[in-house]
């Protein structure tokens, strides 16, 4: 009861002024609308290039690093200084094998964790593609094609062949499509292949692929993993890396000390191994959220101004109001409801108007691998569009609601 | 018959610090009866608007006690205050100050809607009641913006009797009013203290208005120099 005489008082003071309330309600309504626009654009973009980074590499890759040689000294383990004779040193990469230890084992191991979605042993060899005279290098990744496939959906960028056949072939071989066009071969043709170790073997192109990544589309290749190990003229038991892909890719820093623990090899996850990406997008991020806090706030002193002013006029209402039994709280109340009616209606055409800007960048052909322009409407944003909205109307509100608390009817009658 | 007393103060003082420090009130002791028609007349400047609003709890830097059914108000919180205005104390004003975006009804509805006592329905039951006692039913869904000063004075007096309150405070109720309209408003008064048994303090300086009141206490340099008992 008490409550709804506020709420009547409210909606008829918004009502008697419905030009002023729609014009705030529509400053609120274009700040929502950008924000959840730009937030939707930055998310979109975002998604877009880490997707374009997962083609190509994965969550987290577990790897031996390579070790330097240390420095000998006369026998002390203190250094030279302590009196043992200097010795000269050269530092060498001194491991003498990038081979994981029973890499099936880790394997299995990685795959029982809690989170992880694919894992993938590999066999990473840099070798030449050779036809007649032509000779093109690059490497070669030497995998089970199908936990491969599952990691980087591979089958998406076959364009000849099919990467099934790499699992019957034992001497198949999926080019990318920029080696195949400088060896000027097609599907089906033989070439041959020289590894860094001098293993020379005799490959049949069972697919063709493409990337949007020139350098990707002009060196790498997959093998078995079979034959990657003989190309390095190494055992079965050869693994040189393995892929990790986890169920939230945000969230993969922190299965690095897990792995770590659990493997004891190197773990690198992708935040770290494409840092200029993730600042790329750090930025987008600041510069986009920071254009839509602004718009917001300037929507924000739209109602700020707006009951303000209806204050300043009302000075004699509140007066009364006070006078007849109304409590400073009361007054808060009444026009703090005013404030967020307004953020209200803002907001919710505010969600609405963003569909127009997302929905038509969203039909927006861009070409090669994008397709349309990877935007679309989030409904996570824009409920923390609506929130964020809601906030900033109730502080715009709230603090000229403060200042009608505190009229004095006194001053008011005085006059 | 006992005379039952509604409001009493006890030795009120004010002073205003600005321009410079000057005593307004001092040592105000007097009572106010249940169903009297009690005036505060005085020269201009003589305290007695000041006295009005201690008296209305809406000011509350003051010395001395003052005293509405016997409890103290003195001392008490702001919301509190505004709670005991609500049930106990119906204002009248000078410039009749209603709320012009609302209809008559509304204005009167307000008070009592905000005490919550009753439901809507009887509220506008009773807000309709007012309306008839002072004539002004067939105005009842116009906006108050839309009245004669008379009309909207008349509004006013329904509005502070709504909740039925023990005291009803007037500021230069007739100030700006014809002398039919003033007429008019003090029979009402009249109708309301010796009927209703409601008590009206008035301040004014209308002496025509005073003398035909119950009684009347005269203000002068912030002291009171006639009780007026009858």
């Amino acid at each position: 009861m008490k409550l709804s005489v506020n709420i009547e008082i409210g909606l008829t003071h918004l009502l008697s002024r419905k030009r002023q309330t729609l014009v705030a309600s529509l400053g609120v309504t274009v700040g929502i609308a950008m924000y959840i626009f730009m937030n939707s654009l930055t998310l979109g973009v975002n998604r877009y290039s880490d997707n374009a980074i997962f083609k190509n590499a994965p969550h987290l890759r577990v790897y031996k690093e390579d070790e330097m040689s240390k420095p000998i000294s006369g026998g002390s383990s203190s250094g030279s200084a302590s009196g043992g004779l200097p010795v000269i040193v050269n530092p060498k990469i001194s491991n003498t094998s990038l081979n994981l230890v029973n890499p099936l084992k880790l394997l299995k191991d990685i795959q029982s964790q809690k989170g992880i979605t694919a894992a993938a042993a590999y066999v990473t060899a840099n070798l030449f593609y050779t036809n007649g005279k032509s000779q093109v290098n690059g490497v070669a990744s030497g995998v089970n094609i199908l936990e491969a496939n599952a990691m980087f959906n591979i089958e998406s960028t076959m364009i000849d062949g099919d990467l099934r056949s790499l699992v019957n072939t034992p001497n198949g071989i999926l080019l990318g499509v920029g080696i195949v066009n400088k060896l000027n071969i097609k599907l089906n043709d033989n070439i041959n292949v020289i590894s860094s170790v001098g293993v020379v073997k005799l490959m049949k192109v069972v697919g063709i692929f493409k990337t949007s990544f020139a350098i990707t589309d002009k060196t790498k290749s997959y093998v078995s993993l079979a034959t990657a190990q003989q190309l390095l003229g190494q055992g079965p038991n050869y693994v040189t890396d393995i892929y990790v892909n986890v169920a939230t890719p945000a969230l993969a820093p922190s299965f690095v000390p897990l792995l770590q623990n659990l493997t004891g090899y190197t773990v690198e996850d992708w935040m770290v191994a494409n840092e200029t990406a993730v600042a790329g997008s750090k930025i987008r991020g600041i510069m986009l959220g920071g254009i839509s806090w602004a718009i917001l706030l300037v929507a924000a002193f739209g109602i700020y101004n707006i009951l303000n002013m209806t204050i300043t006029q009302k000075l004699n209402d509140i007066a009364i109001l006070k006078a007849t039994g109304f409590s400073g709280r009361d007054v808060i109340r009444i026009f703090v409801l005013e404030a967020l009616i307004m953020g209200f209606i803002g907001t919710c055409l505010g969600v609405a108007l963003s569909l127009v800007p997302t929905t038509a960048l969203a039909h927006i052909y861009i070409g090669a691998d994008i397709g349309y322009f990877p935007i679309r409407f989030e409904p996570s944003i824009a409920l923390k569009g609506a929130i964020i909205g809601m906030i900033v109307t109730f502080c715009a509100g709230y603090i000229p609601a403060r200042r009608a608390a505190k009229v004095d009817p006194l001053a008011i009658f005085r006059r | 018959m006992e005379k039952e007393i509604v409001l009493n103060t006890s030795k009120i003082g004010k002073f205003f610090y600005d321009p410079i420090e000057f005593k307004a009130l001092d040592d105000i002791t007097f009572e106010a009866y249940k169903g009297e028609f009690l005036t505060l007349i005085g020269k201009s400047g003589s305290g007695k608007s000041t006295l009005l609003y201690i008296l209305s709890t809406m000011d509350t830097e003051y010395e001395g006690e003052l005293f509405i059914d016997g409890k103290k108000i003195t001392g008490q919180k702001q919301d509190n205050l505004a709670k005991i205005r609500n049930e106990n104390i119906g204002f009248v004003f000078q410039f009749h100050y209603l709320l012009p975006e609302f209809s008559c009804l509304k204005n009167i509805m307000i008070p009592a809607l905000k005490l919550g006592k009753f439901s809507r329905e009887e509220i506008e039951e009773q807000a309709y009641s007012r309306l008839k006692m002072l004539d002004m039913t067939d105005q009842a869904l116009k906006p108050a913006s839309k009245l004669s000063g008379g009309q909207q004075q008349r509004i006013a007096i329904a509005r502070a009797l709504i909740n039925n309150p023990k005291i009803i405070m007037c500021d230069e109720p007739t100030g700006n009013l014809d002398t039919k309209n003033t007429q008019i408003v003090f029979d009402i008064f009249q109708q309301i203290a010796h009927e209703l048994g409601q008590t009206i303090i008035a301040v004014t300086h209308d002496t025509d208005f005073a003398k035909a009141s119950d009684r009347t206490i005269e203000l002068a340099d912030g002291k009171i120099i006639s009780h007026g008992k009858k």
